[in-house]
């Protein structure tokens, strides 16, 4: 035989045998979820790491003893209920039955102390709820007692919050690690195990059925409600190429990808077996953060006048393009939450004033030093980055855009040096809509000084106002301390934000009982054949 | 050769204690801090400080150093800083699918090159000549990314003749495997194919204008004996170099392929590790794969003798 004809033959029938029954490719079990995380999952300590991915994988193995409903109300999960006394200075927790963790031993409430004195050394919220509290500690194994040393009008709230860190309940000996140092056992009372023998850090995560969990008898509204697990198995598998991904997901190898590029949704629009929806009632909220501990922006005036040069549609349209996944918002903390409040003059967040915003920067007596605006180039704040530099150009400041990945951002952020010696002077940063809906958990309005997010703002009125929300019982009263804490924080312009927006999931709709909750989670859903 | 061997392989020492050496160094030396990265966006300051010094990030970088590499010479690669999984495990894992799809690959572009660069050798000059070689530079100029999406598109999702993406380990079917590696080989071997053909066809041309060919064809030798048994034999040895090292840089892995085509192999663990910054894993990939590049050339320099009995390794 000619030998290109030869090779020619040997191609076409290697080809044709490897396809064999390829037609038929797409595997279907019903009783296994396959599904697209928006990252991968190295780390599965919820609380040594803030990332959404390890928080995903605590909501799969762990449980919560206070969930919030899909109208953010606190509803007991773990938790048979709780008392507070009249004063509500001691609150009576008492363990719902049948709560087993994965290695077959009661969660008691030893556990459950041991788990909130680890998660409230890394969590804002749980660290001023511990600086309040005079005594935890158990009355027997069901029931366990908070005695406050002072009005904490959060505690409800703060132990079932739906940011990161999440208050997960780990077996003592699990919840004694340091909060330092990453836990080494992955044992939960969740709805699911984690199938450690068959985790690939970079690429797959295995979660089997926890035949032993007990959901509550409520219907499953956001994160409470009863967890009902109607598979087998779930498979998460990271596929970093979202072009691919999507393809897979329309081929029908995948049932649910968790975060498709908004830019590629006409790729699957057009399947009538797909769906799209935002799943997330709360998104992120995208801010520009200056440093205020060196110059040009360590003057009030140069930081208010970042607030005239946004446009917050302008920001929107080149960060997320589609309107329907975003919305322009007047105020530091997320919309549509019930902490959203424009007071103080929040509406100029909205649009550009850059004349205001020159004689802003005048009066802050800026003399054209060189402004180091970090642009992480591999991350959704880029287009953000490019935006800023060409508006703080057109109000005079001299620009220097410096461009890096994300990871060298995160280093670089903590130094607090000139920024010709390693320091920074802008970046843009995304906080989860949930932990900007409570002035406690939003890092963008702490102005804490040195204990403050990076940029280290620095007021102690502000904090006062904080405080004094924290510390109000009354509803009303606290609505009014919430508008001159959020004016106070229009003047001292801590970061300004350039939007909000919301990343829409797809999925087969072969899925059912899909829900709707500010972080992915898997339990109620079950796929037809 | 035994002695040969030996020398050889302990003179990669040298060369691995360098590479150490400055993969540390380069890696410590450069931005980024992994325990921002562990700590995520939302941590505080304090947090961060506090996971570095569990982690001894804040010592000394000789410390840090003489410690890694104290456990090194024990045979232990570390644990990722991360995951907290032992290295070698996380090597381990990924080296099944990085060693499947080099070997389709290799099949792939030697079953296809090298009957392609013989066939242009002799036909030199000629259409099917001119064809290989237009075909060749096609394959070397082509992104594997930009081949990767279009065979997906026409074999996947068009065809629906394999999977558009992933890999099915050899444990549940060599078939189903090969299925999930015959995209991803084709558009790496693409590449392979181009390269190995011309390398061929340029010795094949060389050879064929040797007096002992022109001796064979006064004989009247029939042409398939001539190509395949005097002529491709004594070209093999540029060809066997050029296939070696293309396996070098497979195993190392490839990360446009793995990406594009999810396949959960070494390349995308070593760019995912640089990414994060995690030292261990990078220190420990870099490591053993230098020593296997090193092997790899070295049996290559050992399958010189098999084309050319004059070269002998006695040591």
């Amino acid at each position: 035989m000619h030998p290109t004809v030869f090779s020619r033959s040997l191609l076409a029938a290697s080809v044709l045998a490897l396809a064999g029954s390829a037609a038929t490719q797409v595997q279907a079990d019903p009783k296994v979820l396959k599904v697209i995380p928006y990252a991968d999952l190295k780390i599965v300590d919820p609380i040594w790491t803030t990332a959404t991915i390890t928080t995903h994988h605590g909501f799969m193995i762990y449980d919560t003893l206070i969930a919030q409903d899909e109208n953010f109300q606190v509803q007991p999960q773990m938790l048979e209920g709780w008392k507070a006394s009249d004063d509500k200075m001691t609150w009576t927790f008492t363990l719902r039955d049948g709560l087993k963790f994965h290695d077959g031993a009661p969660v008691r409430s030893a556990d459950c102390i041991a788990s909130i004195k680890r998660w409230a050394e890394r969590d804002l919220g749980g660290q001023l709820l511990i600086s309040r509290t005079e005594s935890l500690e158990a009355v027997d194994d069901k029931t366990f007692v908070l005695k406050l040393n002072k009005p904490f009008g959060q505690v409800l709230e703060t132990l079932g919050k739906i940011s990161s860190n999440i208050l997960f309940i780990m077996p003592e000996r699990i919840a004694s690690t340091s909060s330092a140092e990453q836990i080494k056992e992955t044992i939960g009372s969740g709805p699911y195990r984690f199938v450690r023998e068959e985790w690939v850090p970079g690429s797959k995560a295995v979660y089997a059925k926890f035949e032993d969990y007990v959901p509550r008898s409520e219907p499953p509204s956001m994160l409470a409600g009863g967890k009902v697990v109607k598979v087998d198995r779930v498979e998460w598998y990271y596929v970093p190429n979202k072009s691919t991904a999507m393809a897979a997901l329309n081929a029908g190898e995948y049932d649910f990808y968790e975060a498709p590029s908004i830019d590629l949704l006409p790729m699957v629009q057009s399947n009538p077996n797909i769906t799209v929806k935002v799943l997330n009632p709360v998104g992120l909220q995208v801010a520009m953060r200056p440093n205020t501990v060196i110059p040009p922006f360590d003057n009030v005036k140069a930081r208010q006048a970042l607030q005239y040069i946004v446009d917050q549609s302008e920001y929107m349209t080149a960060m997320v393009g589609n309107p329907d996944f975003w919305r322009a918002c007047p105020s530091l903390f997320w919309c549509d939450s019930p902490v959203m409040t424009s007071a103080g003059g929040g509406e100029r967040l909205l649009t550009k004033d850059l004349d205001k915003a020159k004689a802003l920067l005048a009066e802050s007596g800026y003399k054209g030093e060189k402004v180091v605006l970090m642009d992480p180039t591999d991350h959704p704040t880029h287009a953000a980055a490019l935006l800023t530099a060409a508006n703080l150009r057109k109000i005079g400041m001299n620009v220097e855009v410096q461009a890096m990945d994300w990871a060298t951002l995160t280093s670089r952020r903590k130094s607090k040096n000139p920024a010709d010696e390693g320091g920074w002077n802008v970046f843009h940063t995304r906080f989860g809509g949930d932990a900007s809906s409570n002035p406690i958990t939003h890092l963008g309005t702490n102005t804490g000084c040195d204990k403050a997010w990076f940029g280290w703002p620095c007021d102690a009125e502000a904090e006062k106002l904080k405080e004094a929300w924290v510390d109000e019982l009354d509803d009303a009263k606290r609505k009014d301390v919430l508008d001159r804490y959020h004016t106070r924080l229009m003047e001292v312009a801590p970061f300004t934000p350039v939007g909000q927006y919301a990343i829409p999931s797809a999925y087969s709709n072969k899925l059912e009982g899909v829900l709707r909750t500010p972080t992915m989670v898997l339990w109620n859903i079950s796929k037809k054949e | 050769m035994l002695t040969y061997v030996i020398r050889r392989l302990i003179s990669t020492i040298p060369v691995l204690v360098v590479v150490a050496l400055f993969v540390f160094l380069l890696l410590h030396l450069g931005p980024g801090d992994p325990a921002a990265i562990i700590a995520g966006d939302f941590a505080t300051p304090e947090h961060i400080a506090q996971i570095r010094a569990k982690l001894g990030l804040d010592r000394p970088l000789h410390v840090q150093f003489f410690e890694w590499a104290g456990r090194l010479v024990q045979g232990d690669l570390g644990v990722s800083i991360f995951s907290n999984v032992p290295v070698a495990t996380l090597i381990h894992q990924r080296l099944e699918p990085t060693l499947t799809m080099t070997v389709t690959t290799i099949l792939f572009a030697v079953a296809v090159a090298i009957p392609s660069g013989v066939i242009a050798a002799w036909r030199r000059g000629r259409l099917a000549d001119r064809v290989v070689m237009v075909l060749a530079v096609t394959g070397f100029s082509l992104p594997v990314f930009v081949l990767g999406y279009v065979l997906i598109y026409l074999l996947s999702i068009k065809a629906g003749m394999f999977p558009v993406q992933g890999y099915v380990p050899l444990k549940e079917g060599v078939w189903a495997c090969l299925r999930s590696l015959a995209l991803p080989s084709m558009s790496l071997g693409l590449v392979l194919v181009a390269l190995i053909a011309r390398m061929t066809r340029a010795s094949m041309v060389e050879v064929l204008n040797q007096d002992y060919i022109r001796t064979a064809r006064a004989k009247g030798l029939a042409p398939s004996p001539i190509l395949i048994i005097h002529a491709l034999k004594n070209a093999g040895i540029p060809i066997v170099t050029t296939v070696g090292l293309a396996v070098a840089v497979l195993i190392g892995g490839v990360v446009v392929t793995e990406s594009v085509f999810a396949i959960p192999g070494i390349g995308r663990l070593t760019v995912e590790a640089i990414l994060q910054k995690d030292y261990p894993v990078i220190q420990g990939v870099i490591l053993v794969f230098s020593f296997v590049y090193v092997l790899v050339n070295l049996l290559i320099d050992m399958s010189y003798g098999l084309f050319d009995p004059r070269i002998r390794y006695d040591g």
